[in-house]
């Protein structure tokens, strides 16, 4: 099934809440693409060790590498490195290297691209777009960043390029008062009160941070409007993965609206560790089989286990409902905890179906 | 329970509202006022106790127990009408396009802003004049993130060095760190992933920020239910009885292996972390609600 989602896809972003089984999902597209004869390269933060030590990724590193496995086609993994990605990508910028030294060694360039949330969702996007422009794959599978709300890491491109927007940017370090006249009176009142509330020193640190940006400004903004088309791009799939849990129906059905709205291509929801049980056991019989006491024991387990599995019936179905004629793939909750190669093969058949 | 604010951290997806609430409503039990603060726009807890919208203001869940849904732009408001003794002012500054720019745009200030709020929150002199809690619990975001919102003061006061945000980050992130005013409460599932970044969340805190967990605790532990013997004699007599039988003998040693394989990796974490573990039983309600919550804090009672 996830094969006719991204028949002639060149990029798949997996999208969903933390905690939902995404990293994994991932890679078990990825690598079910590869035994479909695909070269695929799966890009993901900081996924549990034991799942980088199957895919053969020893520790962060921000170049891709053959993942040792059989199959017909290509199977390449990365674990993104956001701080070293930005760095990389100031390199790119820089027009020249007194430019890119000043602003790779700015203090307040090290606090914000290390240490702060919202650089790691721009640098996957960023490194997404390299990726794909590079070509040197037919599907690129990125494992977003676990954000609470799961649209977070679109906006990120945007945020950050109006951060170093050329905007903002003059009014702090235009010489004398000349640039906030020129942005009218209001403006100018509010970088006099805005001293008061940050302090002097805080705006000239900021002032030379923006300003060892120089020229670079445009080079983000045209990037961050380059990361949006291929988001919009027909060859570009989003997938939705989702736990069969009450709380992400609301956010499945808030996700597949903001998509369309935002004229994003939405290909289908996987939902993953569902709960699954049979029939009705007759207690009569099992006290008959087991004894009283296991009999009922297995009993009661069996009843709980078919309870859980009704709940989630249930969401799934009213999820179904709510988002019509959106193509759904569930995937059981298997065994054990997927960590390994064979983890991941064996969520293939329910994926692939 | 005797700090005045509790940090409940953790892997997505490993119950940490869940925790958060049944935290709330012991320390509610024991006659502190409390406030359960959710970030980043979660808005879960009111449906768990059945309340009505929690909103932007304090909301009764139970008897000594609120909460408060922190909102970055509304946290920045107050902390700009504090910082400039004047609502004019700050309604000018919060409203003009150069500051919507650099505050919308500049990664960490709305974790910095949300972390003031919680900080305040905590405070014995409310800064904003709202009511006073004996303690503040906040929902934190999954790891990475709440990381993140632990650090952002530290990263600000770095940022700033000097003037009215060094001094203010300095202040919070000095809060943070001190261990009889701020707790850590990590929440895990007795899986493999989530024990790893348990271990990691605690590694992490201590190297990035200097802070300790104190306190780990352990969601959705299956039942001891079937014996060594008894799960032998499952598999020896379980393929005799009808289908539904078997189906039903298959999958309660489905659910035994599952037990086995969480005592395992509880006590991989048992042996990893330094912080002391509690373990919480799995809630086969299929949707949980304040009847739960009560049980689980029953549990928390005993430990804490």
């Amino acid at each position: 099934m996830i094969e006719d989602w991204l028949e002639r896809k060149e990029v798949c972003i997996c999208a969903g809440s933390g905690g939902v089984g995404k990293t994994t999902a991932s890679a078990a597209i990825a690598l079910g693409m590869a035994a479909r004869g695909k070269k695929v390269a799966v890009l993901t933060i900081d996924p549990a060790r034991r799942l980088a030590n199957a895919l053969g990724l020893p520790e962060l590193g921000n170049e891709e590498r053959r993942v040792d496995v059989d199959v017909p086609g290509e199977l390449w993994a990365m674990m993104l490195d956001a701080k070293r990605t930005f760095d990389e990508l100031i390199e790119w910028h820089a027009p020249d290297e007194r430019t890119r030294d000043a602003v790779l060694s700015n203090r307040i360039y090290q606090e914000l691209s290390g240490a702060v949330a919202g650089s790691q969702e721009y640098m996957a996007m960023e490194k997404l777009h390299e990726l794909n422009q590079e070509g040197r794959y037919d599907l690129l599978v990125l494992d977003t960043p676990p954000t609470r709300n799961a649209l977070d890491f679109l906006e990120a491109p945007r945020r950050l390029s109006e951060f170093i927007d050329s905007r903002s940017l003059q009014l702090l370090t235009a010489p004398g008062r000349l640039g906030l006249k020129v942005l009218g009176r209001g403006t100018s009142v509010a970088f006099s009160v805005m001293k008061r509330a940050t302090g002097i020193d805080l705006l000239q640190d900021l002032a030379e941070f923006f300003r060892s940006f120089g020229d670079m400004t445009e080079g983000f903004r045209q990037r961050a409007g380059r990361v949006n088309e291929l988001l919009a791009d027909r060859s570009t799939a989003f997938v939705l993965v989702t736990s069969p849990r009450r709380e992400a129906i609301d956010e499945g059905v808030y996700f597949h609206r903001r998509l369309k709205d935002m004229g994003l291509p939405f290909a289908g929801v996987i939902a993953n560790r569902v709960q699954v049980a049979g029939g009705r056991a007759n207690r009569r019989e099992l006290d008959d089989l087991l004894g009283a006491g296991l009999g009922a024991e297995v009993y009661d387990s069996y009843a709980r286990s078919r309870a859980l599995a009704a709940r989630d019936r249930a969401n799934l179905d009213e999820m179904r409902r709510r988002l019509r004629r959106t193509p759904m793939i569930e995937v059981p909750h298997l065994q054990d905890d997927v960590h390994d190669i064979a983890g991941l093969r064996r969520m293939d058949e329910y994926l692939f179906g | 329970m005797d700090k005045r604010l509790v940090v409940v951290a953790g892997k997505g997806g490993v119950g940490k509202t869940t925790v958060a609430a049944a935290l709330g409503l012991l320390a509610a039990r024991r006659g502190r006022r409390t406030v359960l603060c959710e970030v980043a726009a979660q808005e879960r807890l009111a449906g768990l106790f059945g309340v009505s919208d929690v909103g932007h203001g304090e909301v009764e869940l139970a008897p000594g127990l609120f909460s408060v849904s922190v909102q970055p732009e509304q946290a920045m408001r107050e902390w700009l009408r504090h910082q400039l003794r004047s609502g004019a002012l700050a309604g000018l500054l919060g409203g003009s396009r150069l500051f919507g720019y650099l505050t919308a745009a500049a990664p960490g200030v709305s974790e910095l802003v949300t972390m003031g709020k919680v900080w305040d929150l905590a405070q014995l002199e409310r800064r904003t004049g709202g009511s006073v809690f004996d303690l503040a619990i906040v929902d934190a975001p999954a790891t990475g993130h709440g990381l993140a919102l632990m650090s952002a003061p530290r990263t600000y006061a770095n940022i700033a060095r000097v003037g009215p945000i060094a001094r203010q980050a300095s202040l919070i992130d000095a809060f943070l760190r001190d261990r009889s005013a701020t707790g850590v409460a990590a929440v895990a599932l007795p899986e493999e992933m989530p024990v790893n970044e348990t271990v990691d969340l605690e590694r992490r805190l201590d190297e990035e920020l200097g802070m300790e967990v104190d306190q780990v605790v352990v969601n959705a532990v299956l039942p001891d239910r079937f014996g060594a013997d008894e799960a032998r004699r499952l598999r020896a007599d379980g393929h005799r009885g009808s289908d539904a039988a078997q189906a039903a003998v298959r999958a309660a040693l489905a659910e035994h292996d599952r037990a086995r394989g969480q005592r395992e990796q509880l006590e991989r974490l048992h042996a990893a972390v330094s912080a002391p573990v509690a373990t919480l039983p799995y809630l086969f309600e299929p949707e949980p609600g304040r009847a739960e919550l009560e049980q689980l804090a029953d549990r928390l009672e005993e430990i804490l």
